[in-house]
C-alpha cells in the first residue's frame, strides 16, 4: 500500500488578489451602511455608478493593451478603486464628476502606468485629487447628515434627479440641504478668530467629531480592524499613521488648546480612520518592509496634520498618501528586514 | 548641398528629432506656456525667429571663433537675439508679451537654441543652418500648438481663445467654442495637465512612428514579433 506523499507547504492560504480585494469590499460595508443611513441613497447610487464605469474602463484598457480581460476583471481591483473613490465623493455629486474621477483613476493612474501592481500612486486617490483640484465647488457640497427616512432626508427620486439631471431638490432652503464638513467648519471658524471650544458648540459636531460622520468612521474602524485581524492589511501602516497623527495633534493641543483641536477630534474626523485602514494600506503603492511601513504610515499621519492645520485644504489624507507613495521605494531601500541568521550591525 | 539634404534637415527638425516630442529639450517653456493654442503659437514663433537668426549668425562667424570660447559666444549671440525679439514683441504684441511674461527672456536658456548652435550651425554653412533653425523652430511650435490645443479643449472647451493677442482685433472671430456650456476642467490648465498631455502626445507619436516602420518593411518582422519601441 502506498501513501500519498506531498511536499510542503501543507497548509495553503487561499489568498489571491481577488480574495484580498473581496475582503476589502466586505470590510467597507459597515461604514458604507452608516454613510447611507446619514446621507441617503446618493451614496449607493455613487457606488453603483462608479463600479460600472470602473469595470467598463478597466475592460476597455485591458482590451486595448491586449491583456486577458475576463481574468483580470474578476480580481475586483477595479471595484475596490471605484468604491474607495465613491465613498469619498459628496452624495449628490453629478454623474460626470464620478465618471471623470473613475476614468482618471483607472485609465491614467492605473493602466497608463502599467496596470495592477505597477502603479506608483494609489489610483483612487489620484481620481479624488484630480476632482478636488478641478472641481472644488462640487467636491465641497456635502449634504447635512440626517437619519434615514426622516422628512429632511433626500428621497430616492430627488437623488436620481440631482445626480443625473443636475437638479438639486427645490424644497430645501439653500443652506438646509448642503453644508460645510466638520473639518471645513473648524478651518473657516479658526480663521475667523474663534477658539476650538466655541467651534465645538456648532450643531455640525456630535459626540467626538462631526455628528453623523462619527458613526461612519466607527463603521470603517470596525471593518479596518477586521482587515488587520485577517492580515489583509498590514498593521504597521494604520498604527504608524494614526499614531503619528495622534502624537502631533496632542503636542499642538497641549501647547495651545484654544487654537488646535484635540487629538481625538483629528483621529475621528475626515478620512483619517478610513484612510489609515483602507487607502494607505494598498499593497501596491505602500511600503513593503515591516519597519518601512511604520515610517510610511507615520509620514502620512504627519502630512495629514500639516495639511489640515497649515495647508490650503480642510483634509489632507489624499495628498498625504500620494506624497508618501512617491517616498515608498526610498523607504523600502533604507529599511530592509534583517535576513534570518545575519548578524545585527 | 542637394535638395534632398534640405528635405532631410526639415524632416529631422519637424518630426524625427522634434525638440518637444523626441529630444525633450526646452521642456520648461513647453510645459509652462502651452495652456492655450495662442500662447503656444506665440512662444513657438518667437523661438523660431530666435533660432533662425542665431543659427545664421553663428554659422557666419564660425570660422572666426576659436572652439575653446564657442559656448560663451553662442550665449552672447543668443542673448542679443532674444533681447531684440523681446523688445519687438513688447512693441507690437503687448497683450501676448504680458501673458507670456518671463518665458520670452527665458528663450535664452532654452536648450534647443544653444543645442542647434552647437550641433548644427557651428559645423555648417549659413543656408543649411537657416533651414535647420526654421525646421527646429517649427517642430517646437508644432509641439507647443498641439499640447496647447489639447489642454485648451480639455480645460476650457475652446480653441484659439484670446486670438486677439496674436492677430489683433480681427483675431477675436477665430475663437472656436468646441464644447458649448463647458464647465472647465482645471487640471488640464494647471501644470499636471501639461505633463499628462505631453506624455499622451509622445505616446501618439511613438505609435505613429511604429506603424510607419511596420508599413515600410512588413516581411522582415515576421520572424521576431515586433514591439513598438518606446
Amino acid at each position: 500500500m502506498r501513501f500519498r506523499t506531498v511536499t510542503s507547504p501543507h497548509i495553503l492560504a487561499e489568498a489571491g488578489v481577488a480574495q484580498l480585494m473581496r475582503r476589502v469590499l466586505y470590510a467597507m460595508a459597515p461604514g458604507i451602511m452608516a454613510l447611507i443611513w446619514f446621507f441617503g441613497w446618493g451614496v449607493l447610487v455613487n457606488l453603483a455608478l462608479a463600479t460600472s464605469i470602473a469595470l467598463a474602463a478597466e475592460a476597455a484598457m485591458l482590451l486595448a493593451r491586449g491583456k486577458p480581460a475576463v481574468a483580470q476583471l474578476n480580481d475586483y481591483s477595479a471595484v475596490v478603486t471605484a468604491w474607495l473613490l465613491a465613498v469619498a465623493l459628496p452624495p449628490l455629486s453629478p454623474w460626470w464628476l464620478t465618471a471623470t474621477g473613475v476614468v482618471s483613476a483607472i485609465v491614467v493612474a492605473k493602466h497608463l502606468y502599467g496596470g495592477l501592481g505597477y502603479n506608483p500612486f494609489n489610483p483612487a486617490m489620484i481620481g479624488y485629487v484630480v476632482l478636488l483640484i478641478s472641481f472644488p465647488r462640487e467636491m465641497s457640497t456635502w449634504l447635512i447628515p440626517h437619519g434615514f427616512g426622516q422628512p429632511e432626508a433626500v428621497t430616492w427620486s430627488e437623488t436620481l434627479r440631482a445626480i443625473f439631471g443636475g437638479v438639486m431638490p427645490e424644497r430645501f432652503a439653500p443652506d438646509a440641504l448642503t453644508g460645510a464638513t466638520p473639518l471645513d467648519v473648524l478651518r473657516t471658524q479658526l480663521g475667523l478668530g474663534l477658539n476650538v471650544a466655541e467651534i465645538r458648540n456648532s450643531p455640525v459636531f456630535g459626540i467626538v467629531a462631526g455628528s453623523g460622520w462619527e458613526w461612519a468612521t466607527l463603521g470603517f474602524l470596525a471593518g479596518g480592524l477586521w482587515l488587520v485581524y485577517t492580515r489583509t492589511a498590514a498593521w504597521q501602516i494604520p498604527v504608524g499613521m494614526l499614531g503619528a497623527l495622534a502624537v502631533v495633534a496632542t503636542v499642538f493641543h497641549v501647547v495651545n488648546p484654544q487654537r488646535y483641536a484635540p487629538p481625538w477630534f483629528h483621529l475621528w474626523s475626515g478620512a483619517a480612520i478610513f484612510g489609515a485602514f483602507f487607502i494607505a494600506t494598498d499593497p501596491v503603492t505602500a511600503s513593503t518592509t515591516p519597519r518601512g511601513r511604520l515610517f510610511y504610515g507615520a509620514g502620512i499621519g504627519l502630512l495629514v496634520y500639516i495639511i489640515r492645520g497649515f495647508g490650503g485644504y480642510p483634509d489632507g489624507v489624499a495628498f498625504a498618501v500620494l506624497l508618501m507613495n512617491i517616498a515608498a521605494p526610498t523607504i523600502d531601500l533604507y529599511t530592509p528586514p534583517r535576513v534570518f541568521g545575519a548578524r545585527r550591525e | 548641398m542637394s535638395e534632398t539634404h534640405y528635405r532631410e534637415i526639415l524632416k529631422n527638425g519637424v518630426w524625427t528629432q522634434n525638440t518637444g516630442f523626441v529630444a525633450l529639450l526646452g521642456l520648461c517653456p513647453l510645459l509652462a506656456t502651452s495652456n492655450s493654442v495662442v500662447n503656444g503659437l506665440g512662444l513657438g514663433l518667437a523661438t523660431t525667429l530666435v533660432l533662425l537668426i542665431s543659427n545664421v549668425a553663428i554659422s557666419l562667424i564660425r570660422n572666426l571663433v576659436r572652439p575653446e570660447v564657442r559656448i560663451p559666444v553662442f550665449v552672447l549671440v543668443i542673448a542679443c537675439v532674444v533681447t531684440a525679439v523681446e523688445m519687438v514683441m513688447h512693441a507690437f504684441l503687448p497683450g501676448l508679451y504680458t501673458v507670456l511674461g518671463i518665458f520670452i527672456p527665458l528663450i535664452v536658456t532654452n536648450c534647443c537654441v544653444i543645442g542647434r548652435a552647437e550641433a548644427f550651425a557651428f559645423k555648417h554653412g549659413a543656408a543649411p543652418s537657416a533651414v535647420d533653425g526654421v525646421a527646429t523652430g517649427l517642430g517646437f511650435t508644432l509641439a507647443l500648438v498641439m499640447l496647447g490645443g489639447f489642454r485648451e479643449i480639455l480645460g476650457q472647451g475652446t480653441l484659439f481663445g484670446q486670438a486677439e493677442l496674436l492677430f489683433g482685433e480681427a483675431g477675436k472671430a477665430l475663437t472656436l467654442r468646441i464644447i458649448a456650456d463647458y464647465r472647465g476642467f482645471l487640471l488640464a490648465i494647471l501644470p499636471p495637465g501639461a505633463f499628462i498631455g505631453l506624455g499622451c502626445l509622445i505616446a501618439v507619436k511613438n505609435v505613429l512612428d511604429a506603424r510607419a516602420k511596420r508599413r515600410v518593411k512588413p516581411v522582415a518582422t515576421v520572424a521576431s514579433p515586433q514591439r513598438a519601441s518606446a
